[in-house]
This record gives C-alpha cells, structure tokens and sequence, in this order.
C-alpha cells in the first residue's frame, strides 16, 4: 500500500488531492451549458441579462421553475404569443429544458437602473396600492401575496416582478386576457388578469416598472402566508 | 347532327363510369391476421415508423386524440382522433376497417379521404402490420374528444371530387419485394415508400396536391410550411450524393452528423419517428435511399457575379466574421456533428435559399434524442440582422469555400421574416 494510506490524514490527503483533480472536469461539463444555451441570447442579452429592446424579458436570476414551466408552456401550447419560442423549444425534453432553466436561475447579474415613471402620481399612488394591498372590493390578491414582499418572486417558481420594462409587463396582461399566454390549470394569473381593469393593469404595470431593485435581488426562499389563489404552476 | 350529339354524350357517360371506377373501387386484399401476442408491441414500433403521432397528436395534447391543424393549399384538415374511444374515436373500427382506410383510403362509413391522410403511402403496407397497427391504436386508453370538420375551400370541400382525384392518382398497391434486391434493400423501399410516407415531402406535389410519382423523392417546397425538402436521390438539387450510409442512419438516429443537422420540419419527424427506430431499419432505409438513380450530376447555372455582388458577399462576410465564425469556423468547416459545415453543404446549396434564410432569421434547435439529448443550436437573428444584411450573409456562404450558388435579395429574407413558425 502507499505510504499516504498508512495514516488517515495520509489518505484524507490524497482524496482531497484526488477531488482538487476532478474538479476542473466537472466544471467544464458544467459551463458546455452555457454555449448550449446561447440561442436564447441573441433575443434575452448575454447569460440572460436582456437587452434595450424592451420587448424581450430579462431571464438571468428569475427562479429556475419559473422558467421552466415556461419552456414547457411555450413547447406544449400554453403559451401562443411568441411562435419563435415555441418553435425554438419545440422538439427539446424535459430534463434539457430544466437544464437550461437552471443555468439561467443561477446568473447573478446587476441590474440597470429602472426606468424613469411617465404615468402621473395618482396613476403610480393606484399602482402601489394594487401591488401591497390588493383590491379586495374586485377579488384582487396584492401582488406581494404571491410574488414576494420584496416582489422578487419566491423559489422555486414564482417569478419576480421587478427589472422587468413597461411594455413587457403590458404585453404579458394583454396576452393573458387573450388567452394566448396560459399555465397549467388552476390558471392563477389568467383569473387575476381578468378581474383587473385596464386602468389597473396600465397602473401596476407602471409602478413596477418604476421599482428600484433592493439590495438583495433574490426569489424569497419562501411564501408571506398561504397563496390567495391556487396555481396549477405552484401546487401546494 | 342528333347522332354526333348522342355519341358525344355516351363518350361521356363512359368516360364518367370510368373515372367512378377507378376512384371509387377498392382492393380487399388478404385477410385479416391472427393477432399474434406479440402485435401491440409491433404496432407501437409501426406507429413510430408512420409518425402517426405528428399529425394524430395536438401541440401538448393527449398522444392519438387528433386535434393538430392540417395546413394545406386548399384550406385546413383537423387530424381526427384515433383512440379506440366508440363514439370520438375509432373504438368501433374492426380491422378490416382500419385495413380500409390504410389500404384504400376509405373510412368506417365509406367515405372517402382526403389525402392529406397520406394513404397513397400507407396503402403500401401490409396486412399483418396494418392488423398490428390496429391491435395496438386498439390498446390505448380511449380518449373523448369530438373531431373537427375540415375547413376546406369550396371547390375542395366537396368530397365527391376525391373521386376524379383518385381516379388519377391512387392505386391500392402493397409494396411487392424485388426479386432482384437483397432483404436489406426491401425492408428499406418498404418503410421509405410505405409508413415512412417520406414523398410527402421529398417529392414536389403538382396543382392538385398529388406527388407526381411516388419513387421520385427529387426534393420540393413544402406546401404551406415554406421549408424545402431536399432530394433523396442522387447527385441532382445537390442531393445525397457524397453522403454516405452511416450518415445517413446519424442523421435518422441522433438528429445531427458529420455532415448536417436537421432543421424545420425533419426535426419534427427525428423527434417522434426515426429515433424509436432500430438501427438495422434505418440501415435499411439509407441502403434504399442510397440506391435510387443519380440524376445529372449537380450544376449550378448561376451567373458570374457581378462587381455589385460582389460588394455585398464582402458586406456578408464581415457579418458573418462577427455572428457565425465562433461556430461554424473562418473554413466554413463548421465542428461536425454539432455544428455543421457549411462548405460544401447541400441545404446551403440548393437553388431555392429557404433553408438558409430561415435558419438565420429563425435558428433552431435538432430534436433531444437518445443519441443527442443535448443539442447545439443555431441562435435566431431575425432581430439582430436586417433584411439586407441576412441576405449577404447567406449569399456569403453561398459563395465562399468553393460554394457557389444564386445570390440573396433582401426582399427573399423579407418573404420569410414573418412566415408562419407553425
């Protein structure tokens, strides 16, 4: 036997040794994702970062979940608004989607200033409102309920709403009042859009857009209470 | 005058009895099979070969329940559902009657098909597979989900017309082994004539929508969904001539090879059909397709490219220098079998620029196989290129590496910016 066998610290040493070998190897296995993954980049910013266009969606660091149960929208119909995406995702499984949904979760990237607030006091005043309290005259849950108190969503698949532009979160609302944006049933989001006026989705999607990211930009480990509504996306 | 008048009318009446005749006679051929233990087993794996699933088989939908929208020139067919479920499906459907449909085109009631039900293929195939097939349709759990009735454009929408069609362009026929060709080489034209239905792209369709001559697989645009597919014949559209079986089988198997990657369409068709194949049929397939005659060997009559042109294939490379070098490399050799060459590459060569087009404009993933379950793919740069600028690229690889092929207009991109993805 070698003489580094002979003592357990001997051989503690050469495992470590061993390990510190193999590292790089997995490491390499790992990154091959990113290269995988650089078609969604031409339209998402580089490592999913977004780009100036404000009409494609900032990915890096939303919860893995999330964008998972989006790429599975997208390849199975639920989702009819962006063709490209569905025709880009179509022929993919499960475990590569994952796969990739996870590599963009991990990204932990600054991010720009929002934008500044066109809409005026009382539009953003209605906005905030909606986004802490809710409306519980229409049966509108506060989007904090669900999305987190800091509104940087809740894991594992509860996006985030801020860092996201005005018109994508516009397009978003219109899309699920056409029904050509859908999740697995119970479709939460689908009934809240359709008990929101268009006032006040032009006035929540204002103040959102309007939002500083907080000093930590990561999804809550976990919910504020119980979900107001059920989601066939977040079972509980 | 009465008597000319007479002789017009009865060569008309024979020439209607005619055409009644042979597009609505029907070939009974053998008796039904004694379904073996074994037949559900076997229909699932000729149910892959078919791809019954693609059509049969809505985006995210219940596998078999139908539902898929059929675009073709003359309107939309709703692909029905073919679960053994009595009243949505084809629960009541013995199998003689499943014979029927796939041997002669006909449903349960007699009614006749349209052909986008692609049964000038399917009437190629046995009696005992079409009794497995039906043992194994038999076997899934019934699904209820009504049919829909095609939307089809008048005249079209007139099933009697099927009769003249038919008269011209179907014959019930089973495949008929070569004497003359070995077991591989028949289990091939079997499965690429039959199930594997591959003229219904491979071979242009004239005004009718019929496949001139089912042998030909001399490449054509696909009606609607704006791909071309390329010739599986010999050296003619730059068709398989260099490629060899092994690549053929890759490409069949894994969705990627040493010498291409699919794209549009056949992705669908890897995905769902060919990868489930065993590697002895794909074989099979290949040594056929490999066999059929060489047409003239592939020229391009293109002109000699003016001063212009060449302005423009500068343009392109210095884009393709920014965009495509990293992967597709300054040789255009690409890094087979992920990322593929495109020296010498007949998807880039072809006389119609469609496949490159789209595949800048739109990109595109090969299917997750067992053989590549992590496919490479090709970024969309539809929102980073103008129509100008895709067009010098494409004409750029078109025209480098010894490629030589027609140049690209923008107006060509612009045609297929916004076309329809499904």
């Amino acid at each position: 036997m070698p003489k580094a066998f002979d003592s357990f610290p001997g051989f503690a040493a050469v495992a470590l040794l061993l390990a510190a070998m193999l590292a790089p190897g997995t490491a390499g296995a790992d990154s091959d994702i990113a290269k995988r993954a650089a078609p969604c980049m031409t339209c998402h910013g580089k490592e999913g970062r977004a780009t100036n266009d404000g009409y494609y969606p900032r990915i890096a660091g939303k919860p893995a979940g999330y964008l998972f149960n989006q790429l599975r929208n997208f390849r199975d119909g639920r989702r009819e608004q962006y063709p490209l995406m569905t025709y880009l995702v179509q022929h993919l499984s499960d475990d590569y989607l994952k796969e990739m949904a996870e590599y963009f979760a991990a990204q932990d990237l600054p991010y720009p200033p929002p934008q500044p607030a066109a809409a005026s006091p009382a539009v953003l005043e209605r906005g905030r409102a909606l986004a802490a309290n809710g409306d519980a005259s229409k049966n509108i849950p506060a989007c904090m309920a669900c999305h987190g108190k800091a509104l940087t969503g809740v894991a594992p698949s509860l996006p985030g709403l801020l860092g996201l532009p005005r018109d994508y979160l516009l397009g978003q609302f219109g899309a699920w009042r056409e029904g050509a944006r859908r999740a697995a049933a119970p479709d939460c989001m689908g009934e809240i859009t359709n008990r929101l006026s268009l006032e006040d989705i032009n006035a929540v999607s204002s103040w959102l857009a309007a939002q500083p990211m907080p000093p930590d930009t990561k999804p809550a480990a976990s919910l504020p209470g119980k979900l107001p509504v059920a989601c066939g996306s977040f079972p509980q | 005058m009465k008597r000319i008048a007479l002789f017009i009318l009865g060569l008309l009446a024979v020439l209607a009895a005619l055409t009644a005749y042979l597009g609505l006679r029907e070939d009974t051929g053998p008796p039904a099979t004694l379904a073996g233990a074994d037949a559900i087993a076997r229909g699932a794996y000729l149910a892959r070969a078919g791809d019954c699933q693609a059509c049969h088989t809505a985006r995210g939908g219940t596998p078999f329940a139908g539902g898929r929208a059929i675009r073709t020139p003359f309107g939309t067919i709703h692909a029905p559902n073919i679960t053994p479920d009595k009243e949505t499906g084809i629960g009541s459907w013995s199998a003689d009657d499943f014979w029927r449909a796939l041997h002669n085109g006909k449903g349960k009631d007699g009614k006749l098909l349209y052909p986008a039900f692609p049964y000038p293929n399917y009437t190629k195939v046995t009696r005992a597979d079409s009794d497995a097939l039906h043992a194994y349709f038999m076997s899934l759990p019934p699904v209820r989900q009504a049919n829909k009735e095609p939307e089809l454009r008048f005249p079209f929408n007139q099933r009697m017309l099927l009769v003249a069609w038919r008269a011209l362009y179907f014959r019930p026929d089973i495949y008929t082994e070569q004497a003359q060709q070995n077991a591989e080489w028949n289990r091939g034209a079997y499965l690429v004539q039959g199930l594997g239905h591959c003229s219904a792209c491979h071979t242009p369709r004239n005004i009718l929508g019929a496949t001139a001559d089912k042998r030909d697989l001399g490449g054509g645009m696909i009606p609607m969904l704006d791909w071309y597919a390329a010739s599986l014949t010999g050296e003619s559209e730059a068709g398989l001539g260099n490629w060899e079986v092994q690549h053929l089988v890759d490409l069949m198997k894994t969705g990627i090879s040493a010498r291409g990657v699919v794209s549009g369409p056949m992705s669908e068709v890897v995905r769902e059909s060919l990868q489930h194949l065993s590697d002895q049929d794909l074989r099979a397939m290949a040594v056929y397709l490999k066999s059929l005659p060489h047409g003239e060997p592939y020229v391009s009559n293109t002109a000699a490219l003016t001063p212009e042109d060449e302005r423009r294939i500068k343009q392109g490379a210095a884009l393709y220098e920014k965009h495509c070098v990293e992967c597709h490399k300054d040789t255009g050799t690409g890094e087979p079998p992920h990322f593929p060459p495109l020296a010498g590459n007949r998807a880039i060569l072809l006389d119609s620029p469609v496949n490159p087009i789209r595949a800048v404009m739109h990109g595109g993933y090969p299917p997750s196989t067992g053989g590549n379950p992590r496919p490479f793919g090709m970024p969309p740069f539809g929102n980073v290129l103008s129509d100008e600028e895709a067009a010098t690229v494409v004409s750029f690889i078109r025209n480098n590496w010894g490629n030589r092929a027609s140049m690209v207009t923008g107006q060509q991109v612009n045609r297929y910016r916004t076309v329809q993805l499904d």
